[in-house]
């Protein structure tokens, strides 16, 4: 047992098990969230920023730094935006109770 | 910071994004969720950045795009929604293209062998066509949603088919994966031209997948592009060796699909009929036989009245509702009515607004309490103990057609308001929903109908109560 696993295979089998999570606790969203939960998850892909600042930030400027960069300006609309927007959303549900607090 | 600090970072991001989802269970929990999501992002950028050797022009696109992204995110409407999420959906898929290409003309940035191994160029190849799709499909969609008709009929909301459309898209995804696999066998010297052609076609194929699906479909094709971003981002993931992307993109991608199945099954539609397309059109369409039966139609004071003196009352909000921008005025509606005495409470039905939970949105925007709105199998056996089901703009969602084998909706779950004791129907006209059918629960003797804009009609039962 001294061979090595490729990383491919950790890949794998990080991704599968991060669908069974996502699937177990996406069922357990209630309906009436849903719109919110659309943008929440937009907001995590956007984490492809982690990628386009690698992109970005070789050093050299070159073709892959340029487009590094625009994919880090994209990509911050989103989590920007996403977090944001779901946030204000959110701050609508309110109980009856709730009401008048603010 | 070494590689295994930053791994393990990226790890503690990944949690935070799970808690994020989890938060979302309940509207009690859910600003915190979305808090732990923004904690998780700021970890995860911040040891990003930590472990870049340069990264000034990445703050600066970050502040620029952050920017506009907070600007947008104050500014849009609620209805418009759906608009907003299909662009960022389009932004994630773009980004995702973006970054692939960079790998491919700079691996060694990415810690990457050069020339890249078979490996990395598999998962390139998805992430790269996945991304593309979801771009070209998410701005088709977009424009679908925004009401971009006039600008080119790629945009219509109106399903847009042509003869030999699948064999076309059949053929451009062989084409597509023949230059991805060419792309993957390609040494250094020869990979652009297989890698370019396969995300050019990519990007075709994204815009001819959405084109025929039509407006009535949209909830389906919204969620289907959310759940395309993530599998993107896992794909960038998996080319970069990068957990916290795979993770995150595989919760996305997930969601996406159980949305997507949520919003089928409320449609009753499959989802390859769906992505097939051609359904939907005949949005407006008056159907044939409306004029021959007869309906009874009322007053805003034969509402007032009804709705004064009856103990329950159900409110069945649809689309119809947030065009006309009544939610306002329903809530002053329903507040005359608990301080009478009613119980009144809210019906959602899945595919009430244009993405999934979209009414719920609405109706919080206008400060209904979440507690008034109750979705339908919650609801739906109260039906028959309520005096009056009061529908607002809402049609194929409370056919009863759907409960009649042989009928083209029937098995469709609908919103059980033809068994309330009276039934009272606000529309503009006639016109048949996105199904283009007949509805007999107009006809019904215990139904009365209120034509006209919904905002009015609210407004005057409202006076009419005074």
């Amino acid at each position: 047992m001294t061979e090595l696993v490729d990383p491919t295979i950790t890949n794998i089998t990080i991704f599968v098990l991060a669908i069974f999570v996502g699937y177990h606790v996406v069922w357990n969203v209630t309906p009436a969230l849903h719109t919110p939960l659309m943008s929440v998850t937009n907001a995590i892909s956007s984490v492809v920023i982690v990628g386009a600042i690698i992109a970005a930030g070789p050093g050299t400027v070159g073709l892959g730094a340029i487009l590094g960069a625009a994919a880090v300006g994209l990509a911050a609309i989103n989590t920007f935006g996403g977090f944001m927007v779901s946030q204000r959303m959110l701050a609508m549900f309110k109980k009856k109770e709730e009401k008048g607090k603010q | 910071m070494s590689a295994n600090q930053s791994a393990l970072l990226y790890l503690l991001a990944s949690v935070l994004f799970i808690l994020a989802l989890k938060g979302l269970s309940h509207p009690r929990s859910a600003r915190r969720g979305n808090l732990f999501g923004i904690v998780g992002m700021t970890l995860a950028v911040v040891t990003t950045l930590t472990i870049t050797r340069r990264i000034d022009i990445a703050l600066g696109m970050m502040v620029l795009g952050g920017a506009i992204g907070l600007i947008v995110a104050k500014r849009v409407q609620m209805t418009q929604m759906p608009e907003l999420v299909a662009a960022m959906h389009s932004l994630v898929g773009m980004a995702a293209v973006l970054i692939a290409v960079a790998v491919v003309s700079n691996p060694l940035a990415f810690g990457l062998e050069s020339p890249i191994p078979m490996g990395n160029r598999i998962e390139l190849f998805i992430g790269t066509f996945v991304g593309a799709i979801t771009f070209s499909g998410s701005v088709i969609a977009f424009g679908k949603l925004a009401g971009l008709g006039k600008y080119g009929r790629i945009f219509s909301s109106a399903p847009v088919a042509f003869r030999g459309q699948h064999i076309a898209n059949l053929v451009l995804a062989l084409v597509m994966l023949t230059c991805g696999i060419l792309f993957i066998g390609a040494s250094t010297d020869a990979q652009w031209t297989p890698f370019l052609a396969m995300t050019g076609v990519a990007f075709v194929l994204g815009v001819l997948v959405i084109i025929p699906i039509g407006g009535a479909d949209m909830p389906v094709v919204i969620s289907m592009l959310n759940s395309y971003s993530g599998w993107a981002a896992a794909g960038i993931g998996f080319s970069l060796n990068n957990s916290l992307l795979i993770i995150a993109g595989a919760l996305v991608g997930s969601s996406g699909a159980i949305l997507s199945y949520i919003m089928c099954r409320a449609m009753n539609r499959s989802f390859f009929s769906v992505v097939l397309g051609g359904f939907g059109g005949a949005e407006g369409e008056a159907s044939t036989d409306a004029g021959q039966k007869s309906v009874k139609s009322g007053s805003a004071d034969d509402v007032a009245f009804l709705l004064g003196n009856a103990e329950s009352v159900i409110i069945v909000p649809g689309y119809g509702l947030a065009v006309g921008r009544a939610q306002h005025a329903v809530k002053e509606l329903v507040e005359k009515l608990t301080a009478k005495g009613v119980r009144v409470r809210y019906a959602i039905h899945p595919v009430a607004g244009r993405m999934p939970g979209h009414m719920n949105v609405l109706l919080a925007e206008a400060e209904v309490p979440y507690d008034q709105v109750v979705e339908m199998e919650d609801i739906n056996s109260d039906f028959n103990s309520t005096d009056v089901a009061f529908v607002l703009g809402a049609n194929d969602v409370v056919n009863p057609l759907a409960e009649q084998p042989g009928s083209p909706i029937f098995g469709m779950p609908i919103l059980e308001a033809h068994r309330s004791r009276s039934v009272i129907v606000n529309k503009r006209s006639m016109a048949a929903g996105y199904a283009g059918i007949d509805n007999p629960l107009f006809y019904m003797d215990r139904t009365m109908m209120v034509f006209g804009d919904a905002k009015k009609v609210v407004e005057s039962i409202v006076k009419a109560l005074e």
